[in-house]
């Protein structure tokens, strides 16, 4: 977890495609897929503020908790369930 | 058990309060409306489309039943609330319905005024103010053939072009000698006539109704000079009055309208009222957009945050009439104090007049060419003073400089399949669209649902036109007071102001001490706030590059592939075989897709991996390349011309000048980017005068001009003045820069900073007083000792911000 900066993200390379990994100001995680549902958007680089980014192509905020876009934008991207055993972060990368 | 609001009035400015609340505070009260017509809230403005068949009812519902339903709101529609019991705290309908609040919101609106002529309750004589009245003008349109519409004013002509549409022989009696005399002075309102009449509607002026006509329907109507005219219609359309009856009957004080206070509270302080019902600081209103600012006030209180205080609204109005653009604000007839400034084209039906009072908007009427509406109204509310540009004023915003929405001026003359926003892709129908069936009222509105106007901002002036040509007036919220961004109420002004006053080096310390909504703030505020805090701290403020945008963060301009671009620095624009066969070689090695020469006189690599960029910015370091800022809100690059160094016109050394910009500014931080060029003579090669800062080298010295810009709107430069040395060219500069910095909002380029602060502002700063100039230039180079640190080699040599170049982990 201490990987990655509050207010900012990481990327894990899988094989079905880029993951960001984020972290909020209450060092919450959350992971979505690193595509923005607008153009494709790399999210990972998006600028973090409560529990949303916004995306660094065209401002388009994409809730971490659902990976829904903010009205009156619409689309959603993929979540990956998340959770942290003593300060590692495990990611659920099948389901999602 | 949560309070009990009751809201009486189901019509705009009421549920507008209830929207504003729910944002706000959705849980605080258990809310019941009490509306005397039969349907949710639609959107009465467009009454005239539905009755010249444009529209239809459901395109102009609001609010419909399932919204009442999903936000828990008990509707009792089609009641009227005839009693209001204070002591007791209860509302009481016709049919014996009995309710108790806590707190009440009136919102009953307006009646039309019925002049007291016999004949006026005969079948066939109606207002024009609801669906009931427009369903009856309908079916009589079905029926017969003649309308009288009574009223030569908005609402009058907007139902007589309606009638006439549904194919009625429509006559206008109007009292006065001109049209619509409360929003038009006597030149447009004959151009709006003439217009008028040959769309086929009738005029009789100076004309007195004496008497409607008729047994049971009417027939006809008689003037008081003895004339009669037959009639199968009439509409009274002579004005409104603010309906008090319910508050009269109840207690409340009364003049013209139910009296409040700054926020919106009644005599009783349980009760509120907001609309056209109120009356407040002595005016009484009648167009949404006031409304809508009553809307919100009301809300903020009744959610007990209670700051927030309504102190009036200037308007402006529209004819909503397709094809005709007319548009007026303020006081537009002047007196002898104050000066007018006029165009007429008749043949051309353009008319525009301006009226300033020491320098200042008082009022403006335009017909026929009304682009510039929203600009003059913005410039008369914020009372600015318009002497640097009163000679192009009437030319409109435009002609500051040039403007890019390919000579598209007039959105009425334009067809929906025509393409508003060129950067968006978005037609006039889609805006028009979404204006009316999504419900939304403003700039901002239009933005976040169509994207039109949202990227380049070129096409704002016709969105603004569509807006008002759709509702029929300019609604801005809060006028002159643009607050930073959603998550406060403070504007740029007031933030940096506080920054620098108590000292806040961070931005949780600012978000904490100026009370912030959300408490890391958003995309648009956060990086303001950094901005802010380096440049009034440098040294001191920690930057956060969380807060930054990415292409700042990493230093590389992200590319819609999110890969990144990398445009070493060439000061002046002069390279060398070693510096270009460092480049060649970085783009082998790292398989570069594209190499580009910009406009900006420098070198772009397209296509770079992020994960490649330290190792590139390493190998162009080694080479002596620092980080060219092409990405940053920051100096960009000094353009120059071959100069006296080379050319047989040159009069000054060119090159040189620009080296020396560049190498006192390169790595600063501005409000928004900042570009440069040195000429070196008048024939202007590097095209300086439209540069932030542009030097033109004459034999004598050096000119230097400010405020230009490409791009979008372009803009020539002003100029400044004109030196004699190097050295000073350079202290000017510093000075000028520092200012901008000081003082220009985040992500305001120098061309509408310069617009908004005046020239002649800027003049006194950097060029009459010595001093000052002095005080600048020296800031602006302490500023410089921290920030001229090649961001490139601290990542690549000094690992700085790995985590932004790894990937966190590989799963394969
Ligand atoms: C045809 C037309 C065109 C217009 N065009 C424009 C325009 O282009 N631009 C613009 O800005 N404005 C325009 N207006 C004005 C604008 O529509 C009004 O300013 C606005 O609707 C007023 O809002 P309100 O909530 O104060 O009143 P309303 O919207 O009138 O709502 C008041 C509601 O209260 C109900 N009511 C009253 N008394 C009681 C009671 N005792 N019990 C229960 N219910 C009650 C009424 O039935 C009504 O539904 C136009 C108006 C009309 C009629
Ligand atoms: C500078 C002076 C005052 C200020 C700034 C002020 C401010 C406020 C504010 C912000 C509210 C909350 C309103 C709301 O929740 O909607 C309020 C409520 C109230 N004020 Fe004042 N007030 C002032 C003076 C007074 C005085 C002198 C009186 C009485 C003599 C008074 C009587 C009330 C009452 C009765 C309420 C409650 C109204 C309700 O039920 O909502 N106030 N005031
Ligand atoms: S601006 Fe003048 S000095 Fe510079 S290249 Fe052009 S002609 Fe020569
Ligand atoms: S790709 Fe994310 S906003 Fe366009």
């Amino acid at each position: 977890m201490e990987d990655i900066p509050r207010l900012g993200a990481r990327v894990v390379r899988t094989e079905a495609g880029d993951v960001a990994v984020f972290r909020t100001a209450g060092d919450e995680i959350f992971a979505l897929r690193d595509q923005c549902p607008h153009k494709k958007g790399p999210l990972s680089q998006g600028i973090i503020h409560g529990k949303r980014v916004t995306c660094p192509l065209h401002n388009w905020v994409i809730e971490l908790e659902n990976g829904q876009a903010v009205a009156p934008d619409e689309g959603c991207t993929g979540v990956y369930p998340v959770k942290i055993e003593a300060g590692k972060v495990l990611l659920g990368l099948k389901q999602a | 058990m949560k309070e009990k609001l009751i809201l009486i009035g189901n019509g705009m400015a009421g549920v507008r309060t209830l929207e504003e609340l729910l944002k706000i505070a959705p849980d605080k009260y258990d809310i019941t409306v009490f509306g005397a017509e039969p349907f949710g809230n639609y959107n009465r403005i467009l009454l005239s489309p539905v009755l010249s068949g444009e529209k239809t009812i459901d395109d102009i519902m609001l609010n419909d039943l399932p919204w009442y339903e999903e936000n828990n709101i008990t509707l009792h529609a089609g009641k009227w609330v005839t009693e209001i019991n204070r002591a007791r705290r209860t509302v009481r309908t016709a049919d014996g319905i009995e309710e108790n609040y806590d707190r009440l919101l009136l919102a009953t609106g307006s009646n039309p005024i019925i002049l007291p002529v016999p004949g006026k309750d005969l079948e066939g004589v109606v207002s024009f103010r609801d669906i009931h009245d427009v369903d009856a003008m309908l079916a009589a349109s079905k029926s017969g053939r003649h309308a009288v519409v009574i009223g030569g004013g908005l609402l009058g002509l907007e139902a007589a072009n309606g009638l006439r549409q549904q194919g009625m022989e429509v006559t206008v009696v109007h009292l006065m000698d001109t049209l619509m005399e409360r929003q038009l002075d006597r030149p447009a309102a004959g151009l709006l006539k003439s217009a008028l009449e040959a769309r086929g509607l009738n005029f009789l002026m100076e004309a007195r109704t004496e008497a409607i006509l008729g047994e049971e329907r009417v027939k006809g109507v008689r003037f008081n000079d003895g004339l009669e005219v037959p009639a199968d219609l009439v509409v009274m359309a002579v004005g409104i009055r603010p309906n008090t009856a319910l508050a009269e009957q109840a207690g409340l004080y009364c003049e013209r309208g139910v009296l409040v206070n700054d926020t919106m509270q009644t005599y009783d302080p349980r009760i509120y009222a907001v609309g056209e019902c109120v009356q407040h600081r002595g005016a009484t209103y009648g167009l949404v957009a006031p409304l809508f600012e009553m809307a919100k006030v009301c809300a903020n209180h009744l959610a007990h945050l209670g700051y927030a205080r309504y102190e009036g609204s200037v308007i402006s109005t529209k004819l909503k009439v397709t094809g005709i653009d007319l548009f007026s604000a303020g006081d537009f007839h002047g007196d002898e104090t104050t000066e007018d400034i006029v165009i007429k084209d008749a043949a051309q039906g353009i008319y525009k007049k301006l009226v300033l009072k020491d320098n200042r908007i008082q009022g403006a009427v335009l017909y026929g060419d009304t682009i510039d509406g929203s600009w003059y109204f913005q410039l008369m509310r914020e009372g600015t003073n318009v002497s640097d540009f009163r000679d192009q004023l009437l030319f409109g915003q435009g002609h500051l400089g040039d403007s890019g929405h390919s000579g598209q001026n007039a959105a009425s003359a334009m067809s929906d399949d025509m393409e508003v926003c060129g950067c968006n892709g978005v037609c006039k129908g889609d805006v028009v669209n979404a204006i009316t069936q999504k419900g939304l009222f403003t700039l901002e509105d239009v933005r976040a649902h169509t994207k039109a106007s949202s990227s380049c901002g070129s096409c704002t002036g016709l969105v603004e036109q569509i807006l008002m040509s759709t509702l029929g007036n300019d609604y801005s919220e809060t006028p002159a007071r643009k607050p930073l961004c959603k998550c406060t109420d403070y504007t740029h002004e007031e933030v940096r102001h506080t920054i620098r006053e108590h000292h806040l080096t961070s931005i949780p310390d600012v978000m904490a001490y100026m009370e912030w909504r959300n408490s890391d703030g958003c995309h648009v505020c956060r990086p303001a706030l950094n901005y802010y805090l380096i440049s009034t701290w440098p040294g001191e403020a920690r930057d956060d590059y969380q807060s930054r945008f990415i292409n700042e963060r990493v230093h590389a301009n992200i590319q819609k592939d999110g890969t990144y671009s990398v445009v070493p620095r060439m000061w002046g624009g002069l390279t060398n075989p070693a510096e270009l066969r460092a480049i060649a070689d970085v783009a082998e090695k790292y398989a570069i897709p594209t190499v580009k020469v910009t406009g900006g006189q420098r070198i772009d690599l397209l296509g770079v991996k992020k994960e490649d960029l330290p190792a590139v910015w390493s190998d162009l370091n080694k080479a002596g390349m620092v980080s060219g800022h092409a990405y940053g809100k920051s100096l960009r690059t000094v353009k120059t011309c071959v100069g006296s160094e080379w050319c047989r016109f040159g009069t000054q050394a060119s090159m040189g000048m620009g080296v020396q910009l560049e190498k006192m500014a390169w790595g600063s931080w501005t409000p928004h980017k900042f570009k440069m060029a040195v000429s070196g003579c008048p024939r202007n090669c590097a095209e300086a005068t439209i540069k932030d800062f542009g030097v033109v080298a004459v034999d004598s010295g050096w000119e230097l001009h400010v405020g230009g810009n490409g791009g979008v709107k372009v803009r020539a430069t002003d100029l400044l003045c004109k030196v004699k040395t190097e050295e000073e060219v350079k202290e000017y500069c510093g000075a000028f820069l520092q200012l901008y910095r000081e003082e220009g909002h985040y992500l305001e380029r120098t061309a509408p900073w310069i617009e908004r602060v005046g020239l002649s502002y800027v003049k006194e700063k950097v060029v009459e007083d010595e001093e000052s100039r002095k005080a600048l230039y020296a800031r602006f180079l302490e500023s410089q000792k921290f920030a001229q640190q090649d961001p490139w080699a601290e990542r690549a040599a000094e690992q700085v911000d790995r985590h932004e170049f790894e990937p966190l982990k590989e799963v394969v």
